[in-house]
Parts: structure tokens; sequence; C-alpha cells
């Protein structure tokens, strides 16, 4: 209590301490001041608009290449009944992402040109998940995610499937649309209305 | 000579002008018994801080942020560069120091009601320089630009997408693009090297004048209450009459533990060397297992036990409310006791963070949720669990193993722990629910019914049967017998 009442009084003191003339007329050297402010805040906005946007230019980097269709190899390699690893290159490319843009997923062969293609990141938390043959299950090494060979979910923490990518075959190749990181919170907008990995 | 450097230092005051304030800000009188071994853990933080700084540059000039070349680069700094792997370790330990005096300072302060008037303002500074800490961990991480590196960023990726609706666009402001690349690489670095070094360096400047301003914190006394009105001119009654200048008085403790900390440090750094870097950070090896490094070892933990359903909400609602926690603390109990003697809440909420933080640790250390992906081939099933079977249960343990039934299900204390160890299963399922667990799962196992014909099944079946320990019949469903006619009922109900 006692502090709020010492700063009132300090407020009005300081209120009385100030001549009322300085408050309704403006002097020449405090007009320039105030236009020097409002310049500097003009030049400021007018710079923020190119750096915001070189900022926020990195959710749209590299849209056009998700439409590409990026092959796999011909149909051939990838047994009717079987699952194989498969790696591709990522459509967008910078010079300095090495090794980073190659990127494994699991293509399995249904029958005759029927692929299901899955991402290799769990739907959990993308750890790089492993395919066992011999019980028809895709395990996660980290927290202990499963899906059957269809790619729905077996049992653990993901709340889903893996992430399937759109895939067709073209000339004999297995071609998919990829091109971004899976991740289980909202499937990326390919085109605004067709997401690339369909649950 | 002593005339020369007086008047050396005479020339420069008269420019600088800072020898009085300096000698003001060391001289300046501390309550006596603060000068304790408790008040040393702040000065050490900006000890180890300095020493990150130094570490930093000198690794600076030799690594290279880029994707292509950092993995690389780590590998000169380990193998080629002369102690280029020791500047390496004592940067690595280092931040491992600093995240847990940056804790243990903060744990200090919490018990001994230093938050309270008129230091609310340091403590809310301290909760942001233990985020930019963790923040420095976390992207520090990510520049040693290896496999964990890679899916950790993946991880991270994957918590960021579950924002409700901005996910996507945070993944990639995050990410510098769609994937995880070049552009992610060159902006943690940035974060690392130079906006969040920037903001700590801002920030643990507010924090030491903060101190140097308001006073260090006395030392509690159960029954001395701190009230806004009176608690300033309390204080310094306190300094005038108990009071000695922190130079020379209070400060040689804190050089002595400044130096045992930086001697600590290098000697884990000399005893363990450099964090790795592990494998090259090249996607489409997929045969790895990622994990965190220690000080986000128990998020590792807590998201793998966390029920599916209360994951995301955790994840997204928790670091809120605990950081709305931590900064609404010294507004929700500024006044009042100081002593950790009159305050058990304050006392217990520590330990039971404390204790479930190292239970959290310590489960990560060995994942007993991670199927271990090699048992199937790698751990055989011990021969005392095969002596005297016949050949269908024989059979049966080959398909336990073929079938990868090991990832998972541990025998003889070897394999996975993901789930129950199978070691006397049959004690626990009879035969029926044996096969209908085999062939439906459920409680959070796959369902195996299209995966193995009736034959592999009944052999199967059968191993799991034998699984139980020497003297103990396997369960039997009783209504079997009945059914059989071979046993009465139980009661006697005709």
């Amino acid at each position: 209590m006692s502090t709020s009442t010492s700063t009132s009084a300090k407020l009005a003191k300081k209120d009385n301490d100030v001549p009322p003339s300085n408050e309704n007329t403006l002097s020449r050297r405090g007009f320039f001041t105030k236009m020097g402010i409002l310049f500097n805040g003009l030049v400021a906005t007018a710079l923020a608009v190119p750096i915001v946007q070189f900022l926020l230019s990195s959710i749209t980097r590299g849209r056009n290449a998700y439409l590409a269709w990026v092959p796999l190899g011909p149909v051939s390699a990838f047994p009717e009944g079987e699952t194989r690893l498969a790696t591709f290159r990522n459509p967008y490319v910078m010079p300095t992402d090495g090794k980073t843009v190659d990127t494994a997923c699991w293509v399995r062969r249904v029958t005759g040109d029927q692929f299901q293609v899955f991402a290799i990141n769990c739907a959990h938390l993308g750890c790089p998940v492993r395919w066992f043959p011999q019980s028809g299950l895709f395990m996660c090494p980290c927290h202990g995610g499963a899906y059957y060979r269809d790619g729905s979910r077996a049992s653990g923490p993901p709340e889903r499937g893996l992430f399937e990518y759109p895939n067709k075959v073209e000339n004999g190749l297995i071609t998919i649309q990829a091109g971004e990181l899976p991740t289980p919170g909202a499937v990326a907008a390919l085109t605004g209305e067709k997401p690339p990995c369909v649950s | 000579m002593r005339i020369m450097i007086g008047k050396i230092g005479q020339w420069f005051d008269r420019r600088l002008q800072l020898a009085a304030p300096i000698r003001e800000a060391v001289e300046h009188p501390v309550p006596r018994n603060t000068a304790s071994w408790w008040y040393v853990f702040g000065s050490a933080a900006l000890t180890v801080f300095l020493l990150q700084l130094v570490t930093g540059i000198l690794l600076a000039l030799i690594y290279v942020p880029s994707a292509s070349e950092a993995w690389s680069s780590l590998q000169s700094l380990n193998h080629d560069v002369t102690l280029g792997w020791f500047i390496r370790a004592m940067h690595g330990w280092g931040s491992n120091f600093m995240v847990a005096i940056v804790l243990i300072h903060m744990v200090q302060v919490f018990l001994f009601g230093a938050y309270k008037f008129p230091r609310e303002l340091t403590w809310i500074i301290g909760v942001f320089l233990l985020l930019m800490t963790l923040g420095m961990a976390f992207s520090g991480q990510v520049l040693r630009f290896d496999q964990d590196a890679y899916w950790g960023l993946g991880i991270g990726a994957s918590i960021a997408s579950r924002v409700p609706i901005l996910g996507p666009a945070i993944v990639k402001l995050m990410l510098g693009g769609p994937i995880i690349a070049g552009a992610t690489l060159s902006r943690f670095f940035a974060l690392h090297v130079f906006v969040i070094p920037g903001l700590l360096i801002a920030f643990v400047g507010l924090h030491v004048l903060m101190v140097l301003k308001l006073g260090i914190n006395e030392w509690p006394m159960p029954g001395r209450i701190v009230k806004r009105a009176t608690y300033e001119s309390e204080y310094h009654a306190l300094t005038k009459k108990d009071g000695a200048p922190f130079f020379p008085y209070a400060v040689w403790k804190d050089l002595f533990f400044a130096a045992f900390v930086i001697l600590a440090v290098a000697a884990c750094a000399l005893y363990f060397g450099p964090f790795g870097p592990t494998g090259q950070p090249d996607p489409t090896i997929i045969q790895t297992v990622p994990k965190p490094d220690y000080f986000f070892l128990w998020l590792y933990a807590l998201l793998s036990l966390l029920p599916p359903s209360l994951e995301t909400p955790a994840l997204l609602i928790g670091p809120v409310v605990v950081i709305l926690g931590l900064l609404l603390l010294p507004f929700l109990s500024g006044e009042g006791e100081k002593s950790w003697r009159r305050r058990p809440i304050a006392v217990l909420t520590v330990l039971l963070i404390a204790i479930m933080l190292g239970t959290f640790t310590h489960l990560a250390g060995f994942t007993p949720w991670s199927p271990h992906m090699n048992a199937w081939s790698g751990d055989p099933v011990p021969a005392r669990f095969i002596h005297g079977t016949t050949a269908l249960e024989r059979q049966g343990a080959l398909v336990f193993q073929v079938k990868q039934c090991r990832n998972c299900h541990s025998l003889g204390d070897v394999g996975g722990q993901r789930g129950p160890t199978l070691d006397s299963v049959a004690v626990r399922l009879t035969q029926d629910q044996l096969i209908r667990q085999v062939i439906q799962g459920g409680g959070n196992m796959p369902a195996y019914g299209k995966n193995l014909s009736p034959a592999e099944t009944t052999a199967l079946v059968a191993f799991l049967e034998t699984l139980h320990p020497v003297g103990q019949r396997p369960a039997r469903d009783a209504s079997r017998d009945v059914v059989a006619g071979n046993e009465k009922r139980p009661g006697g109900q005709q």
C-alpha cells in the first residue's frame, strides 16, 4: 500500500514540475527530433519487409519440388509381395546439403503395378523404422513403435500408420512424390488440398 | 616501477573513470553468513560459460558449418589438429557441467528463497538464462552433425509439427526448408554461435548487475519473514551491522570453486575424451539407434512412457505450464518465509522433480521400451530352456527366434524388454490364452495371425508352454478338465 501511494505522490510531483507551456507548444528542436524518430521508423519498417520475407522464405522453399516425381528404380527391382529399401535424392537440393538429401524409403510391391511406398520416418517421432520380413513388421528402434506390412499401426506409441508417398509407375519405373520430411503433426500441404503423405 | 604502473593506471582511469565503480562493486558489503560454499554456484556457472566462450571460439577456427563438411571437420579436429580432441572434449564436458551447475544454482536459489522480493526480476532473468542454456545444449548437439544430430532434429521437427495450425510452418522455419539439410545446420550454427550467446551475454550482465545492486540474498533464518514494506531497510541494517566487503571476505570461495570446476571439466575431458561424432549424417544409413545427450534423456524416456493420447497435449502444454510456473513463482510467493526449514512443500517439490528427472534419465540409460533390433539373430535361446524338450517344442523355439519375438521379449534376461519377459509365461497364461495372444496380439503387442502358419503357431505355443519354473505347474484352464470329466467341480456344487 505504502509503495503505491508513494509512487503516485512521486508522479504527481513530477507532473507539477513540468511547465505547462512545454506540453502544448512544439519547439523547432522538438519537431525535428520527432521527425527524426518518424523517419527512422519508416526506414525500419521498409527494411523489415525484406528481412521478414527472407526469414519466412524457408516455409515455401522448395515447394515446387514436391510436385516432381522422383524415380526409385525399375519395377523389376522390387519382387512382388516383398518390401525393399530404396533410396532417392531429394528433388530440392542446395550445394551444401551433402549426403543429407539422400533419403531412404520402404517400397512394398503388392501386386503388378500396385505399390506402397513408406517414409523411413516413424510416425511417432521420426526415427528410422526397419523392416523385418520374417515377422512382417516394421519396428522403430527409438520408442518401440511397430507397424504391419501394409504400414498400419501395430503397437507402440505412434498414433497412426507409416507415412506413405503418392506413387505411380511410369515407363517401367516406380516414382514417388517426395521432397518433405514427413512429420506427425499436420501432413504437409502439397497443393493446398492434397497432402503428399496420405494416411 | 611501482610508481610507473601507478601513473599508467591513473592515465587510463582519468579517461575511463571505471576504477571507482569497480571498487564499489567488488567491495560492496555482503552479509557475513553468505560467504558460504552454498553461494558459489552462480559464479561457477559464469565461469563455465566463459570457458564455453573460449573453447567455442577455438573450435570455430576449424569447424565448418556445412552439412557436407561439418562431420569431416569434426573428424579432423579429433584426429588431425593438435589437441583438437581436447578442445572438443572441454567444450562438450563444459556444456554438461554448465547445465548441471545452472540447475544446482537454481535449486539453491529456490530453497534459499532468493527469488522473493525484491529479487523477482533476477529470478525471471535466471529462468530465461536456464532456457538459453538448454537451447545452447540442443543446438550444440546439432552442430555435432552426426547420426544422433540428424535424427534428433527429426524428433525436434516431429514435436514442433504437433503445434495446431502453425505446426508445418514452424517445422520448415526450424529446418530452413522442407527437409533436414544444409540450411538446417547453418541456422543452428547461427543460433548457437551468434543469437543465443549474444542474448546470454546480455542477460548474464543484467543478472549479475542486479545481484550487485540489490545485494546477495542473506542466509535465510527460520522466522525471518520477508515483507515488501520493511525488507530493504532490514537488509541494509543487516549488511551494516553484520556485513563484510565481498572482496576479499567472500570471494575466495568463489575463486576456489571456479578453479575446481574448470579442473573437473578438464579432467573429464582428458579421461573420457570428446563426444562423438557418431556415424555420418547420411539418412540412407538406417541401422542407427539415435539417442539424445544426457540432459535430454529424461525427455526421451517420457516420450516413450506417456500414453499416446496424452503425448501431444503433454508436449505442447507441459513446457508452457512449467515455464509460466517458474516465471510466476516470485509473484505467487514473493513474501514470507525464506528458510527451507519452514517450506516443506518447496523441499518436496524439488525432491519430487529431482527423483523424476533422475529416474527417467536412469531408465533412458538402458531404454527398456526399445526393441533390441538384433536380439532375434544375435542372442541365442539359453540352453536350459531347450534342454529335454520335444521336437515340436524345439521347432517352437526356432519360430520364437525367427519371428523376432526376441526383439521385444527376453529369455534368461537376454533380449528386448519392450514386452514382458517370458521366462515363466506358461504360469501366467493358459494354452488358449497363449494362442489368442500370439494370433490377435493386444496389450501393446502386434497380432501375428497373418505371419504364422497354424503349424508355426502350434509349435510356438508348445514351446511357450514349457516356460515355467521347475516345480511350478503351467496355468491350465480348469473348465477343460470339467468338460473332460477328469476333475470334480470346485465348491462341491454337483
